[in-house]
């Protein structure tokens, strides 16, 4: 019989471990040029404006919050719309997961922080749109009832994301309502509202940061494509 | 609304310096307990602020998110924010998100306050 470590913390299985650099899976390796050898960027290491968003969609009885969040970590992808791509593991989410990911035609990633029974949090790394913590929950509401979450503590990366969060905002106020009404019609709950809620946590810029901007994403992403056909007779020739 | 399990204690460091206890479990739960005692701490004239985590049970991700907050309240008041009392487990997490760089670590109260 095992006996438990009371010297271990309750929470120790639910955190990453650290890393100083993302490494990304072989079979994910298509996708992980953008993160591959990247630092985590939480919302101290961006850019523009610190944000608060949250988005909410009541799920009432249909669901206990362990039940959807189980469910949303082992299919955290297909719940999204068709203008994003999640190129994670086909098993559920899991701490210290590297994911590579594509929206609205950028490839980037995240890192998971944090999985629980009830909640799961990740971390976006440099280059990313956004230097961000974004957590996905179920959580009880005063009747009883489930109520599906996703919270993000964001600022964007760098100075030209910033000037793009205008055009970002509405398109993340199109794609996270996306996903939880995917998410709650596979629970059977049709029809549903999908609440938000944007709160301005710091109105001022980090300006020591726009130097982010070697990493951007989008710059990479764009690169990456024009520079394949090159890369493709390199390897050509290389190759025997 | 979720109930905090943590509690807060603010006490003084001396001129300029104040220490939060912060026990218990740290959640989002806990984001009111703790900016009112950040409040305490700053009505006192505190430029260094010590957040003591020796006395803390567990965190979840919404605890670290709320310590983003913390920390964009205390630049706001020109403050320094500090840790003592992180177990190794917290402090690599302090690590890996990268809040070292903003919340210096230290061992004791004391060598938080001589790096001041």
């Amino acid at each position: 019989m095992s006996q438990q470590d009371d010297s271990r913390p309750r929470d120790a299985a639910f955190w990453a471990a650290k890393v100083d650099r993302l490494t990304v899976a072989d079979a994910q390796q298509k996708h992980g040029y953008n993160i591959q050898g990247k630092r985590i960027a939480g919302p101290q290491q961006g850019f523009g404006r610190l944000w608060q968003r949250t988005y909410s969609v009541d799920l009432g009885s249909a669901v206990t919050p362990e039940q959807l969040v189980a469910d949303w970590r082992a299919r955290f992808g297909d719940f999204w719309p068709k203008t994003g791509r999640f190129h994670g593991s086909v098993t559920s989410i899991q701490p210290g997961d590297v994911a590579p990911l594509t929206a609205g035609g950028v490839t980037t990633g995240i890192m998971v922080l944090y999985a629980d029974a009830t909640s799961f949090s990740f971390l976006t790394p440099e280059g990313h749109m956004f230097a961000a913590m974004i957590t996905f929950s179920g959580d009880l509401d005063e009747s009883g009832g489930t109520v599906a979450n996703i919270r993000m503590l964001l600022r964007t990366s760098d100075p030209l994301f910033e000037l793009m969060w205008p055009v970002a905002k509405r398109a993340e106020d199109v794609f996270w309502p996306g996903t939880l009404t995917n998410l709650a019609a596979a629970h059977g709950v049709q029809d549903v509202a999908v609440s938000s809620e944007t709160i301005c946590v710091d109105g001022g810029r980090i300006w020591k940061n726009w130097r982010n901007v070697r990493n951007n994403s989008a710059i990479r992403t764009v690169w990456h494509t024009v520079s394949a056909p090159a890369r493709s007779r390199r390897s050509a020739r290389v190759t025997p | 609304m979720a109930v905090s399990a943590a509690t807060m204690t603010v006490a003084s460091l001396g001129p300029g310096a104040a220490r939060i206890v912060i026990a218990g479990d740290v959640t989002a739960a806990c984001e009111q307990a703790l900016m009112s005692a950040h409040e305490k701490a700053s009505d006192t004239g505190a430029k260094l602020i010590v957040l003591d985590f020796s006395e803390m049970e567990y965190m979840n991700s919404g605890g670290i998110g709320m310590l983003v907050t913390l920390l964009v309240r205390g630049q706001r008041r020109q403050q320094r924010l500090a840790a003592i009392g992180l177990t190794d487990h917290y402090r690599q997490i302090f690590e890996l998100t990268r809040l070292d760089e903003a919340i210096t670590l230290h061992d004791t109260a004391e060598s938080a306050l001589a790096a001041r």
